[in-house]
């Protein structure tokens, strides 16, 4: 533990070096505001964890910075969301989308083969060199920790896989693209624990190339994963911080009682 | 008394249970009971003849149905060319873009023009084709049958679209694809073996409409060349020769009801199998 974070208020918010920052950002599901003024900035090449209870926004939050929420009817954005200092909401839609990827808390292969799942990204994206795409693949999975598993079934269709399998191949396709920022949805509520460590363990190795965003409900994962935590309770966020301090000395009375599971 | 009522409600539920299974019994036996009447009134004149040759003149025996054959599959295919490009890009656009309310007013069009009786549908195409053309023709057959397709082929499109899950589309969206690339690429071929099947069920549907051919198409005796002539049909065919006073015609009508009724369930069950292999059904 580092003393130093304890009771100073080591707010990243202020960090000048963010990938993703959001200011005063709310947002609304036709009358029903789901977010009060956000403001946070999410570090580079870290892991960022959102928990909360159900419906408290956090996955509303993390829909908002890749601009999946735009799909549904009726739906408004305030505020101002910046990715490296550009404004995230003015951007062509689809290249915010390839810049920040997103994995779902349901796995949701294609009904395609294997191979295709991870390349589809990149052919979307203009890609079509066969040994490109076939390299991207190989890398993609490889990091996915999921290549050795799959190398000699590649033209099997991806609905086959397993469970946690199949979850591996949703951040392998995600990752096909380079994502700058992957945001991932409660990726481990539908799996066993075993499946969960080995998406833990790989979302560690893909740090260095990418940073990684993550809603989870479970907060010893956030605890051991995560380098910043965010609470988020009734659609604002209570607090933020290092994720140790988060923890350990949270200064918020909400989360100390959420952490310690008093409510929620 | 407990026991008289438990008894009276035995009596009852056996009552009930043999009379719904009785009227069971009675559906399944009429699908029988015409398939085996056809064949057994069909399949005495049904021979090489049939497929090959064309109609004999009245007054002789003999002769075949070749070129109803040929007509009816070309109309069919008219009416699937005009049919389900429109019904599928509808449903389509109906699945995928419209909002609530006017996805309301499609779909209730639509059902309308599903609920136009046949024979009506025959003199829109009559007014609209054959009175400009000045003459019956493939071509208005087919626009006819076409214009009958089209409910059903916006109605299945948009059954199996919506059947496909969100989490496609999203999965697809998330990676840079824009939504008219998710459709075309992630959520069509998800719902592809439904839909091939839906208008295979569709095609079969309309193979045995007689009353839209009767003053589109019109009949003929002989081969008709291209699109604009008069054309025979099977359906169209087999009201001729069972209206007529010729015992011969009305065998040779019998077999063209065999053949067609065949044909029809022969599109149906390849329609079931085609649904049932589908990716779809792999992830169930």
């Amino acid at each position: 533990m580092n003393p130093a974070l304890i009771g100073s208020p080591s707010q990243p918010v202020t960090l000048s070096d963010a990938k993703l920052s959001a200011k005063d950002l709310s947002f609304y599901y036709g009358t029903f505001q789901a977010l009060y003024n956000i403001s946070l900035s999410i570090a580079p090449h870290k892991i960022t964890a959102f928990i909360g209870p159900s419906g408290c926004g956090k996955s509303t939050f993390l829909r908002t910075m890749n601009r999946m929420n735009e799909i549904l009817r009726n739906t408004r954005v305030e505020g101002e969301l910046t990715l490296d200092g550009q404004d995230l909401l003015a951007m062509d839609v689809t290249t915010v989308r390839r810049r920040v990827g997103m994995v779902f808390q349901k796995s949701n292969p294609f009904p395609k083969s294997i191979f295709d799942n991870v390349a589809y990204g990149l052919r979307v994206n203009g890609m079509h060199k066969r040994s490109v795409v076939e390299e991207a693949v190989e890398r993609s999975l490889t990091h996915a920790a999921l290549w050795t598993e799959v190398k000699d079934k590649l033209n099997k269709p991806a609905t086959a896989l397993s469970g946690g399998q199949q979850q591996r191949l949703c951040i392998a396709r995600a990752l096909a693209v380079e994502p700058e920022v992957l945001l991932l949805d409660e990726p481990c509520s539908a799996l066993d624990p075993i499946a969960t460590l080995k998406i833990e363990e790989l979302l560690f190795e893909i740090k260095s190339l990418t940073t990684i965003v993550i809603v989870t409900h479970n907060m010893q994962q956030a605890a051991r994963l995560a380098d910043y935590t965010g609470f988020f309770f009734m659609g604002k966020l209570v607090e933020f911080d290092d994720t140790r301090v988060m923890f350990q000395n949270p200064h918020k009375k909400e989360t100390e009682d959420y952490i310690t599971g008093r409510f929620g | 008394m407990g026991n008289t009522i438990s008894s009276r409600r035995r009596v009852i539920n056996a009552v009930m249970l043999s009379l719904s299974g009785l009227c069971t019994l009675l559906v399944i036996g009429v699908l029988f009971f015409i398939l085996g009447y056809l064949m057994f009134h069909g399949l005495k004149s049904l021979n090489l003849a049939f497929f090959t040759k064309l109609p004999k003149p009245a007054g002789e025996t003999g002769g075949g149905m070749a070129n109803a054959i040929v007509g009816s599959g070309k109309i069919i295919l008219l009416a699937t060319c005009i049919g389900v490009p429109i019904g599928f890009l509808a449903g389509v656009f109906l699945a995928e873009y419209s909002g609530k309310t006017f996805a309301f007013l499609i779909r209730y069009t639509v059902d309308l023009l599903n609920g136009v009786p046949s024979i009506v549908i025959g003199i829109f195409a009559y007014a609209m084709v054959v009175k400009p053309m000045k003459h019956f023709s493939a071509l208005a057959g087919g626009v006819a049958l076409g214009i009958m397709m089209i409910p059903i082929a916006v109605r299945t499109t948009e059954e199996f679209l919506r059947a496909v899950p969100n989490p496609l589309r999203e999965g697809a969206m998330a990676l840079g694809a824009t939504k008219a690339r998710t459709i075309f690429t992630i959520v069509i071929p998800a719902a592809i073996s439904g839909l091939t099947s839906g208008m295979m069920l569709n095609l079969a549907r309309v193979a045995g409409e007689t009353a839209p051919l009767l003053f589109t198409a019109l009949g003929n005796m002989f081969w008709s060349r291209g699109w604009s002539q008069p054309t025979a049909t099977l359906p169209v065919m087999i009201y001729n020769y069972a209206i007529s006073p010729d015992e011969d015609l009305h065998q040779q009508a019998w077999a063209a009801g065999f053949v067609l009724l065949t044909l029809v369930l022969v599109i149906n069950v390849t329609a079931r199998l085609v649904i049932n292999r589908g990716p779809a059904a792999a992830r169930r």
